[in-house]
């Protein structure tokens, strides 16, 4: 790892005051992104500015109606709060799937999100729940966030303060975890929010996480996993990789989708 | 270079050290404690797992300036004196080795999910548990089987404490 100053901002005005003055500087979340990547010169910023004193970031709470959990709090945080297994179980179960444990006590929902790894397991979630992405500048709905392979609408220096999610929804997860890494070879989330379904498809788009529209019309109609029967995602925009070709993938999104439909039910 | 303190072990120490410093290697190279290893460069094998704060992480994932005033515990601070932790012991009993590398991280890790789990482990649970731990020579069974173990004689370690 090259070397670099260390920054531990007590605020995110002040972490954001470092990003804008310092060359070639970078926010630190859990760092089991970051860190790996350094320690592989992947990445060398002069200065990291780590996020782990500045308490506003930290903890979960309901808000009308609205479940808020900041960027700081960790997956197995998410995981064991109560208020998330009451209100969103979908989410904690995720959380509680994401990498092994002691990962999980590092790794943040932030810097998931913000990472927007094709393979993470987050940015399904925050796409097919409709959570909004709240920064140190402005509003993000899900829709808007994602644009790529780790590319997010997310501006030089900004930073994910908070996500917003809506309660009570019908929701589930299922995944095909690589059984090395644990990583996503195809996870879907399925969300029911009243009238409407959103299905988000994680681990197999060329340009990352993406809202299947043909398995949302099917589910529209009748929320079962016999909606699904014949319905899938073309191939054409899937990922071939020493894992699994894309053809695979397709295969798995579908299964993966009636999984998530039954467990949603 | 910068200061850190920490608590290892229940000894304070102090390090100065440069910020891209491992957490792993200021306990290795540092403070000398080489019970914790590292096996690999991507923080998969948890050869490395230490508890910060009572809980276990990868402290080759960590910075060891991010830990300043911190708890640390390491494979040298579970024993009392020359009689080994119920944990190690069950590991010794069932034979949880064979080249021992992995052996310190899988112990670790053992003891965090007791303290989360509980003294009653199942199979399925010890082995979902252990995803973060990659032992390249016991094919796991002996592990699983002194985990379970080394959790029950916890619980006898927990009432002999009260
Ligand atoms: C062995 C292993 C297995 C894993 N398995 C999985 C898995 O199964 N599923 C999965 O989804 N993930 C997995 N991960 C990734 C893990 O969840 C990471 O912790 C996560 O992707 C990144 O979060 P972090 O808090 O560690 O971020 P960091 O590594 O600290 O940061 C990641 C990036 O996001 C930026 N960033 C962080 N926070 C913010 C913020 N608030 N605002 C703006 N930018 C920010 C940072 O600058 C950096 O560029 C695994 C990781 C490891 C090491
Ligand atoms: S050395 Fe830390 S996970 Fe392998
Ligand atoms: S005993 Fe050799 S790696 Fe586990």
């Amino acid at each position: 790892m090259y070397e670099f100053e260390y920054h531990h901002p007590g605020s995110v005005e002040n972490a954001a005051k470092l990003l804008s003055t310092l060359p070639e500087a970078k926010l630190l979340a859990g760092g089991h992104t970051l860190l790996p990547t350094m320690k592989q010169r992947l990445a060398a910023p002069k200065h990291i500015v780590d996020m782990r004193s500045i308490r506003e970031l930290h903890g979960i709470h309901v808000k009308d109606g609205h479940l808020v959990i900041g960027a700081m709090t960790t997956h197995s945080h998410v995981a064991e709060s109560a208020l998330v297994n009451s209100h969103l179980p979908s989410l904690a179960a995720l959380a509680a799937g994401i990498g092994d444990p002691h990962v999980r006590r590092r790794g943040t929902i932030g810097g998931s999100v913000a990472n927007n790894d094709p393979a993470a397991d987050y940015p399904s979630a925050v796409l097919a729940l409709n959570a909004t992405i709240v920064t140190n500048q402005r509003e993000i709905k899900a829709d808007a966030f994602f644009t790529g392979m780790f590319e997010t609408a997310l501006k030089e220096g900004e930073i994910i303060t908070h996500f917003v999610f809506p309660t009570g929804i019908k929701g589930a997860y299922a995944k095909f975890p690589n059984p090395a890494s644990r990583y996503a070879m195809v996870g879907v989330f399925v969300a029911r929010h009243g009238a409407d379904v959103r299905v988000a498809v994680t681990g197999a788009g060329a340009n990352g996480v993406f809202r299947a529209n043909a398995l949302e019309a099917a589910l529209k109609g009748d929320f079962s996993p016999k909606a699904l029967d014949g319905k899938g995602v073309s191939a054409d925009d899937l990922n071939t990789d020493m894992h699994a070709d894309a053809a695979y993938r397709a295969h798995l999104i579908t299964v993966m989708a009636k999984r998530a439909v039954t467990a949603a039910q | 270079m910068a200061t850190v303190h920490m608590t290892v072990n229940g000894k304070a120490v102090t390090g100065h050290i440069e910020p891209n410093t491992l957490l792993v290697a200021f306990l290795r190279e540092n403070l000398r404690l080489t019970g914790t290893h590292v096996g690999c460069d991507t923080s998969q094998c948890g050869a490395c797992v230490v508890h910060v704060n009572g809980q276990a992480i990868k402290s080759c994932t960590t910075l060891a300036i991010a830990c300043d005033g911190a708890h640390v515990t390491t494979i040298e601070g579970l024993a009392n004196g020359t009689e080994l932790h119920p944990m190690q012991m069950a590991f010794r009993e069932h034979h949880g080795l064979q080249c021992g590398y992995c052996t310190p991280g899988m112990i670790m890790s053992a003891v965090d999910m007791v303290n989360r789990k509980g003294h009653e482990l199942s199979e399925h649970t010890i082995r979902e548990e252990l995803e973060g731990n990659i032992c390249r020579c016991t094919g796991y069974h002996n592990i699983v089987k002194a985990v379970a173990a080394g959790a029950k004689a916890m619980q006898g370690m927990a009432k002999a404490a009260e």
